[in-house]
């Protein structure tokens, strides 16, 4: 009898989908390997790994700088592996008449202190807030980098990112926060009925549209984030194996299908220059070598 | 033979016994798990805090905040106006049912009725987001339709088959005499019913519309889908609101074990299970009156 080896995957939620629907392919073609993956949340998944619960921690942001000393003090290199990006896009319905936000004016509008369309160049009415429930790590990845503080309480928290797409359709002074998968199908065609907002990093930047993918790679559009999954020290061979799988054309074809986007070679340099991490990490690149 | 059937008997006889005793040792230990870990909550959080109109925002991004105010708020406008949309509704089709219509109608709306019980609260949901939802936008002049309103509607619809099968047993269990005695007064069809019939059925029509609640209550994916699950504190039926169902739903599988979170949202499922137990007890009670009388 053969022996099927088991890896343990755990975290991010935005990331757990994905991830299984990248193992179900893998697994398809590697019947040696059994995969099991479970959501929870990036700090779920990191602390699993801290504590030998996992084999991967997925995580859709980096490590924070308590992480980085804890698994320093365990006696854990924590190696970091890219796979996939994913773009944030804020959608508003078309009769709100904005096409530009800069990321302080969206975190106002979502904190709730810009109330009006009128206050943002829009036509004049109260916002309709609408984003994810607060189990979603997009929720966090969304108030960490645009906040900076808590929701309004108005905000209307939808149970998938489909039906924020759906109310903002129908709501005239709707906006919502969504993946980029939703509105931009991978053969090029993009949603209709939602207006996309082109977003300035600052007053000073221009404004770039998330469908545009210079700006996408890099860094001009500023709600970018790289997906990572970690693990303890250099990944064992089933594992590399799987994470090159991810990234080898089939992989990469089916995080363009879940509505993600393949890595670029620069992507982490880009990334960092703007969000500086708060401590380097080995980041493995099975991408570049497997093209 | 008898030695066989003595057996079969006891065996009978004590495997009921055996699943009376399940499930009330379910409920026990259902409430004990709730009184438990509530009660940590209770200590870290402090009953004034937990029931107080402060935010509800447990994983907040600097000092959390446990009250659950606008929830139970929530809770209350979604089922309030539920009762309002089913209890006349209900009532009124019930007596339809069992007064007014002809066999052959009665034969095919009763079906009908049942088979609104058996619709999956999943699909009540998106008919809100699709249907009532933008149906009450429009009617109303509001950017959207989810609110309070739209969850009480829906919940109406859930709650209806309830309201309706049990006061129809209701009114159908009045008796003949009554029927009989005001038509020999010469009283016509309508006075009968509104003066004779409806009084004799007051206290178990309380208790079909309380039994009712008791469903729309604890409902949760339609409200969670059809009512916005905005946490500020609800103005009327036309604000989005949260309920405590959809809060205990949402939050329940992400939180960390054994943190202060974790702990409020047994708390709160502690709220709604003594709320739904005490309107069940209550309509209980009314309806126990009712067939004591009826003797």
């Amino acid at each position: 009898m053969r022996s099927v080896e088991r890896i343990t995957v755990r975290g991010s939620d935005t990331e757990v989908n994905l991830v299984f629907r990248l193992a179900e392919a893998y697994m398809a073609e590697d019947s040696a390997v059994s995969i099991s993956i479970a959501g929870g949340g990036s700090g779920v998944g990191i602390a699993a790994l801290l504590n030998g619960k996992t084999d991967v921690a997925n995580s859709s942001r980096a490590l924070t700088e308590k992480e980085i000393a804890l698994a320093h003090k365990r006696g854990i290199r924590l190696v970091a592996h890219v796979f996939a990006a994913d773009a944030l896009v804020i959608v508003v319905h078309p009769s709100v008449g904005v096409d530009s936000l800069t990321l302080e004016q969206l975190g106002r509008i979502y904190a709730g202190e810009i109330r009006d369309w009128a206050e943002v160049g829009g036509r004049p009415g109260r916002i309709s807030l609408y984003g994810r429930q607060s189990n979603s790590g997009t929720f966090v990845y969304f108030r960490e980098k645009v906040l900076g503080r808590d929701f309004s309480p108005a905000l209307k928290q939808m149970n998938g990112t489909a039906q924020i797409v759906e109310s903002v359709m129908r709501d005239p002074y709707g906006i919502g926060y969504v993946g980029l998968g939703y509105v931009a199908k991978a053969d090029g065609s993009i949603r209709q009925g939602v207006r996309i907002v082109r977003l300035k990093a600052n007053a000073r930047r221009p404004a770039v549209s998330p469908l545009d993918e210079v700006a996408l790679r890099s860094g001009d559009y500023p709600l970018v984030r790289p997906l990572y999954q970690f693990t303890n020290g250099r990944p064992s061979d089933k594992i590399k194996s799987f994470f090159q799988f991810e990234t080898s054309p089939a992989g990469q074809q089916i995080i363009l299908e879940n509505g993600y986007l393949p890595p670029w070679p620069d992507m982490l340099s880009a990334y960092h220059a703007l969000n500086p991490p708060s401590a380097q990490i080995e980041t493995l690149n099975y991408y570049t070598e497997t093209r | 033979m008898t030695g066989r059937r003595y057996f079969w008997n006891r065996f009978f006889e004590n495997s009921l016994a055996v699943s009376a005793f399940v499930s009330i040792a379910t409920l026990v230990g259902i409430f004990l798990l709730l009184a438990v870990n509530s009660w940590k909550a209770f200590t870290y959080i402090g009953l004034g805090e937990f029931f107080s109109l402060n935010a509800w925002n447990p994983a907040a991004y600097d000092t959390p905040s446990y009250g659950i105010g606008a929830l139970l708020l929530g809770t209350a406008l979604t089922t309030l106006g539920a009762t309002v949309i089913a209890a006349p509704l209900g009532v009124g089709m019930a007596f339809f049912l069992s007064e007014i219509a002809p066999m052959r109608l009665r034969n095919l709306l009763k079906p009908i009725v049942e088979l609104m019980a058996a619709v999956p609260s999943v699909v009540m949901g998106f008919t809100g987001i699709v249907l009532v939802g933008p149906f009450l936008a429009k009617v109303f002049g509001l950017p959207n339709g989810l609110n309070a309103l739209n969850g009480s509607i829906l919940l109406a619809f859930m709650a209806l088959p309830t309201v309706i099968s049990i006061s129809e047993d209701v009114v159908q269990a009045v008796p003949r005499a009554y029927k009989e005695a005001s038509y020999a007064l010469g009283a016509n069809r309508w006075e009968t019913l509104i003066r004779v019939t409806l009084p004799a059925c007051y206290s178990g029509l309380l208790a079909a519309i309380m039994l009712g609640i008791g469903r729309a209550i604890g409902e949760t994916m339609t409200v969670l889908m059809a009512t916005g699950n905005a946490t500020a504190m609800p103005s009327g039926l036309f604000s989005s609101v949260r309920t405590i169902t959809a809060t205990v739903a949402i939050e329940m599988g992400e939180v960390p074990t054994g943190t202060t979170h974790y702990y409020a949202l047994f708390a709160c499922a502690l709220v709604l299970f003594l709320i739904t137990l005490s309107i069940n007890f209550a309509a209980e009670r009314v309806a126990a009156r009712l067939r004591k009388r009826g003797q």
